[in-house]
């Protein structure tokens, strides 16, 4: 109900002032836009020699890398002999390693294509935006919720047998009941309650992929059996 | 001001007339200079003029973005280099192999720099991810930068993997019937994508050929494109951004 006041306290008549500018934003969504003043620097040189000495690191780092180690060759490619095992590029072998578990359209087809779709929609999902403490403020709906769905998920891949994906599944539930009431616990406690639930979801999908592709590198064997490194050739 | 013959030389390159046709400001000394060396360079310009001197702090983003691009840089570079000892037909592709390995004289290095650095750029694209969810750096106004990034892992995957094949070796022809035999699987259009991506049933000559042409034409061109497009939105959406403030001067909601 405010009227607008005189344009001269608006409008600085000094003509050396710098203009502020005045914007109405939510906190919680704009992490552009801050309230306190910062420093900035020239981008030449501060940022220019930052990148430089990157560039330099990189390339000096592998080139050293480069001269110690070869890249593995093998025999020709020769379809009529396949190698036991046959293993995809280490970046796949976590999706190779599902292929023990799931049927192939679910390995191959389903699960990589809703994590592709899970990544995309992470900026638009409003759970991701509004990020808070997992428990802040919330009472029994949210531990049924979480506990319904976390356990669906152990059962459903329990159902396949599939360790890997169980057994970190307990673990991140664990560690999430453990942040419960986290705030007046010890060191650790207290860095868990301060885990939102996105966060708990990526590190929870996070340590399952490691899993799966250390697995697949290092732990399987002839017909994907599972060994110990130090028993098999070593993976190309 | 530095004095000496060299100073005084680079001075007047710096000033001829030539020099000053192609760069046209003159010595970064001022912050007006220090503003064009970035205004007047098509590259530089993805960076904005001045930044946030937090941002440039080790911690704030690790460098792992910077690690990728390096490395996509290199293996531009490198990849250029192999090009020229490299046929896309069977058997040659395997012979070239052992050319590089044994006539052409720093093949194996060109071959090895090339490959480390393939999985250090997959692993630094992975990272950087990680790196940006944990700081809630896709958060708004920066949403579709993340989705630019995703699909740049996408592309950085599609490049090693179909790299894979080149060497045509067992470890390559084996490791892609692995993957391709995957996109079999997908319903309806699995069969045919998989027949496309081939040229053929099988891992074949033809399948080289358009891993080859995907490796080194269309997908580099693509990740160009999008990196570019990546670059240009860090910029335009505020610079990096590091871990998240804690709003601390913020009245409580």
């Amino acid at each position: 109900m405010s009227s607008i006041p005189p344009l001269d306290l608006i409008e600085s008549r000094d003509p050396l002032a710098t203009p502020r500018r005045v914007a109405l934003v939510r906190p919680d969504i704009r992490p552009a836009v801050r309230r306190r003043e910062e420093r900035y620097v020239m981008t030449v040189p501060h940022l220019i020699v930052r990148e430089v000495i990157l560039v330099q690191v990189v390339v000096i780092g592998l080139a050293i890398a480069a001269f110690l180690f070869d890249a593995p060759l093998e025999g020709i490619a020769n379809p009529l002999e396949t190698p036991n095992p046959a293993k995809a590029p280490w970046y796949f072998l976590g999706l190779q390693e599902l292929l023990h578990y799931f049927p192939p359209i679910v390995a191959g087809v389903l699960l990589p294509t809703l994590v592709v779709i899970a990544l995309v929609v992470i900026p638009y999902a409003r759970i991701n935006l509004a990020a808070g403490p997992l428990w802040a403020g919330k009472g029994r709906g949210t531990a049924l919720a979480l506990g319904a769905a976390w356990g669906g998920l152990v059962v459903l891949f329990g159902a396949f047998a599939c360790w890997p994906i169980v057994a970190p599944s307990l673990g991140i539930a664990g560690a999430m009941i453990l942040a419960r009431g986290g705030e007046k616990g010890g060191r650790l406690r207290r860095a868990l309650a301060r885990v939102t639930l996105p966060e708990w979801i990526m590190t929870w999908f996070v340590t399952i992929a490691v899993l799966l592709t250390l697995i697949g590198i290092f732990f399987r064997g002839p017909g994907w059996s599972f060994v110990w490194p130090w028993s098999a050739a070593p993976p190309g | 001001m530095r004095r000496g013959p060299i100073a005084a030389a680079f001075r007047w390159v710096c000033d001829s007339s030539v020099y000053r046709s192609i760069v046209r400001h003159g010595v970064a000394d001022t912050n007006r200079n220090r503003s064009l060396v970035v205004f007047e360079n098509l590259f530089l310009h993805l960076h904005p003029v001045k930044v946030r001197e937090k941002t440039l702090r080790f911690r704030h983003t690790y460098w792992l973005g910077g690690v990728a691009l390096v490395c996509s840089l290199l293996l531009t570079a490198t990849g250029v280099l192999l090009m020229f000892y490299y046929h896309p037909s069977v058997p040659q592709a395997y012979r070239d192999m052992k050319e590089l390995q044994y006539v052409v004289d720093n093949g194996m290095f060109l071959r090895n720099l090339h490959r480390w650095a393939a999985h250090l750029m997959v692993f630094a694209a992975f990272l950087h991810m990680l790196r940006v969810f944990y700081h809630r750096a896709y958060r708004p106004p920066r949403q579709f930068n993340w989705v630019v990034g995703v699909v740049l892992l996408l592309v950085t995957l599609l490049l090693s993997y179909t790299g894979y094949l080149l060497p045509w070796d067992q470890l390559a022809f084996w490791g892609v019937s692995v993957g391709t035999n995957m996109a079999k699987e997908a319903p309806i259009i699995g069969e045919k994508i998989r027949f496309m991506l081939l040229g053929g049933n099988i891992v074949s000559e033809n399948a080289l050929l358009r891993f080859y042409v995907l490796h080194c034409v269309v997908l580099p061109v693509a990740l160009l494109l999008l990196i570019s497009v990546h670059i240009w939105r860090v910029r335009k959406d505020g610079g990096v951004q590091g871990p998240p403030e804690e709003p601390d001067d913020e009245e409580a909601p």
